[in-house]
């Protein structure tokens, strides 16, 4: 059976893996991500957003090299730590984190928050609280594309511990038995909030969860924007070629708590900052593009510079747009005729 | 399936009487269709000797006895033989060499098909329907193949329409309601699934927020307690969390409530489950019309719809308009009988109980008025509110729990809008608040029927 580690980002060998303009992309994706989060943080610690923020940082390249490969059409979903999903399909900052303060700006008009987003127009189905509903939602899509006979893959993100969930495998089951054009990324940032794999997984190596439903499962490192690319275009042609469902396992990490609230007393206090210096996603773009020539030390200054404003930008934004009428309370129950 | 025995007084103590079988706990009676033995042919126990068949299934009927077959007692081809009717007659003394000469049996007259005794007059006491529009013809129609019309009939108006759900293809429906949509639509619009009710579920409503208008057989509403996060969560609650962006235009159905001596886990309502949530449309019809009209109007709403069908109803024949335009508004409850001196409500199964209880209390001189609300969700309290304003009195009925249920949401309607009209403090009829039992006295004390609605109307009414 095909579950395999492939090398990790080490053994990338650096040659023609990226040309200038894709490079300097994935820099200035993953740093956007970077960039909103703080600030989504910064706004939390002021009040101006509440209840559940889950903070991407640390992920980044997951969702950007997985975007880079794929195709106009595909849909994404994913679970509640959304935010960087949104951004790298394409939705504006501005309408995420005018959801984030529960602004009528918000994408889900505010009524939605930091857990429940979703646009038709960039493909992302959400946004989803429940862990593990997203896998077999995001199954149903790739079943709509099967059934329109389009070219459409579903990517379907999970964690390590939705990857738990019963859901899950009944997923899998209909996804290989009917051969649907679905990928499953499993995000594994090694904890499932406050347990880590080892602790709640009777089987660590996630990217085998797939066997026993002839799923082709693979281990990339989550921490490199290029792995991620590579082997989301292996899953991605696979799964769009009518071979059916591919696992993706990422192992990648967060630096955060698991929200706002949690100050990951579970984890040894220097484990993040070791992860940061030695296998920060984005560092280690910025560090590949230097060394290989594809953009200078100006060029990330502009980026620097625009990403920056984009995320200021947002937050202002986030904090004029004004609450929802009140007359929003009782609209979009049911469709309106 | 084995055929019960029955040692009878007629005859020398070695004869058995092979009695007619039932195929499932609902059947009352079928039709013999095919003798398999003849007279004076030697059987031993597992021996197939007859078939027999309902408007569900065919099905063998073996013998656990050895003998000889001494008489058949129905002949092939006879319909609406009761369920227990002695069918054949096998010596076990194998001594007996030649068999008693008996005479032919003689084909039985096609007998009506009748409703089962438990459930509500099979013609239900119905004022003209002003949805129906004069001249109309109405065919005689079985509840399971108006629901099977209704879907039919929508998918060949709408490409997107698809069922899913486990059985629905290959075997034709655990209880038959798919019958020939595999055979029309092919395996990609019907999709047998594998039992994995969560996961089916979620990816139904997936595939409608990806814009496909998916049917969701559930094979009872019981086994939906495993998929209700995706009917809640992800169906119910998507369009508004999404600020309008995104919707799941899907019908969640099956059979709900009491089926006959399934016990606890196969005989939930969950009427007031699914009523109780915002983003949910609620349906669960008593006849055949309105089951195929309201199905046919749920597959066509863009909302996420729970349709409550009911086991016992199945069977049943209604008159339903001919064509495949006929469409029932979701939200319009339908007063069944007018009356003047209190109002029932009641909804899917009870319906008939509450016609069958009025027809009683009428001959006591209590003139009832029958609501079927047909819709739960959203209620049509306008038309109880004008009922009671009229009549001053209300009973409830419904075959699910009372507390926190759809009667205590309906007096609440009342409270609300004709508080200053009520002579009496309304009452509620339902289950017992007991898991059901499956010991047949029991379940029958746990279950509500007509006799405690009559006794529900008699104390409201004083009379």
């Amino acid at each position: 059976m095909a579950a395999k580690k492939s090398s990790g980002s080490a053994a990338v060998s650096p040659s023609n893996l990226v040309n200038r303009d894709e490079a300097l992309a994935y820099y200035r994706d993953m740093l956007l991500i970077r960039r909103f989060e703080e600030r989504a943080g910064q706004l939390y610690g002021m009040g101006l957003i509440a209840g559940f923020c889950h903070l991407y940082i640390g992920q980044e390249a997951v969702v950007v090299g997985m975007q880079a490969a794929q195709k106009p059409g595909d849909q994404v979903i994913t679970g509640y730590r959304d935010h960087g999903h949104m951004l790298a399909c394409g939705m504006s900052p501005r309408e995420i984190m005018a959801e984030l303060t529960g602004r009528i700006g918000g994408s889900s008009r505010g009524k939605g928050g930091s857990m429940h987003m979703f646009s038709k127009e960039a493909n992302f189905y959400g946004g989803h609280g429940i862990v593990g509903a997203q896998v077999a939602l995001g199954t149903g899509l790739a079943l709509a594309n099967r059934y329109r006979g389009n070219e459409q893959v579903s990517v379907a993100y999970f964690g390590d511990g939705a990857a738990n969930q019963g859901q899950v495998y009944e997923s899998f089951n209909m996804a290989s038995l009917w051969r649907l054009p679905v990928v499953y990324v499993i995000e594994n940032n090694q904890y499932a909030m406050g347990t880590s794999v080892a602790r709640a997984s009777a089987e660590t190596e996630l990217f085998k969860r797939g066997i026993s439903f002839e799923i082709v499962g693979e281990e990339v490192d989550g921490m490199d924007v290029m792995a991620v690319r590579k082997a989301a275009e292996r899953a991605l042609e696979h799964a769009r070629s009518g071979k059916g469902p591919f696992l993706l396992e990422m192992k990648t990490y967060r630096y955060r708590g698991h929200s706002m609230s949690d100050p990951a007393k579970y984890r040894p206090k220097d484990e993040p900052k070791q992860v940061r210096d030695t296998r920060d996603p984005i560092e280690h773009m910025r560090h590949y593009g230097l060394e290989n020539g594809l953009f200078t030390e100006e060029d990330l200054k502009t980026v620097d510079r625009d990403v920056k404003e984009i995320v200021a930008d947002a937050a202002d934004f986030a904090q004029t747009s004004p609450e929802p009428d009140p007359s929003e309370l009782m609209r979009h129950i049911y469709v309106e005729a | 399936m084995q055929a019960q025995p029955s040692p009878t007084n007629m005859e020398p103590a070695l004869s058995i009487e092979i009695l007619m079988p039932a195929l499932s706990p609902t059947m009352e009676e079928g039709t013999l269709a095919k003798w398999l033995v003849q007279v004076g042919d030697t059987v031993k126990a597992g021996d197939v000797i007859a078939e027999i068949e309902t408007d569900k299934a065919t099905m063998e009927v073996e013998t656990i006895d050895e003998g000889v077959v001494e008489a058949l007692l129905v002949a092939a081809g006879s319909q609406g033989v009761k369920v227990n009717t002695p069918i054949a007659r096998i010596s076990s003394d194998e001594e007996v060499a030649a068999p008693t000469p008996t005479p032919p049996p003689v084909a039985a007259a096609p007998a009506p098909v009748a409703a089962p005794a438990s459930a509500a007059p099979s013609a239900p006491v119905a004022l003209a329907d002003p949805e129906i529009p004069r001249g109309t013809a109405m065919v005689k129609v079985t509840l399971r193949d108006a629901l099977r019309d209704a879907m039919a009939e929508e998918m060949r108006r709408d490409p997107d329409v698809f069922l899913m759900g486990e059985e629905v293809g290959q075997y034709q429906g655990a209880y038959k309601v798919s019958r020939g949509l595999l055979e029309e639509f092919g395996d990609r619009r019907v999709i047998d699934t594998p039992i994995t009710e969560h996961g089916f579920a979620g990816m139904g409503v997936g595939a409608a927020m990806a814009g496909l208008k998916p049917i969701v057989e559930f094979m009872t509403m019981n086994f939906a307690m495993q998929a209700i996060d995706h009917i809640i969560n992800s169906a119910a609650k998507v369009h508004y969390m999404s600020g309008g962006q995104i919707s799941a235009p899907i019908v969640f159905r099956g059979p709900n409530g009491a089926a006959s001596r399934v016990g606890a886990q196969h005989s939930h309502d969950y009427s007031s489950w699914y009523g109780n949530v915002p983003g949910l449309k609620v349906i669960a019809p008593y006849d055949a019309a309105d089951a195929k009209g309201l199905l046919k109007a749920a597959i066509r709403d863009p909302n996420p719809v729970v349709f409550l069908e009911h086991e016992l109803l199945y069977g049943i024949e209604f008159d339903v308009p001919e064509g495949d335009d006929w469409v029932v508004p979701i939200g319009k409850a339908k007063v069944r009988r007018e009356g003047t001196d209190l109002t029932i409500t009641a909804h899917s199964r009870m319906v008939g109980f509450a016609l069958q209880a009025a027809e009683e209390l009428a001959a006591l001189g209590i003139s009832a008025e029958v609501i079927d609300l047909r819709t739960l969700r959203p209620l049509d309290t306008e038309t109880i509110i004008a009922s009671v304003k009229k009549t001053n009195r209300l009973v409830t009925a419904e075959e699910g729990w009372g507390p926190m249920g759809v009667g205590a949401e309906v007096i609440a309607c009342v409270i609300d809008g004709a508080f200053d009209w009520l002579d009496a403090p309304p009452m509620r009829v339902h289950q017992k608040d007991t898991p059901l039992p499956y010991a047949a006295n029991l379940e029958k004390l746990s279950l509500p029927n007509a006799a405690d609605i009559v006794a529900a109307a008699r104390a409201v009414t004083n009379r």
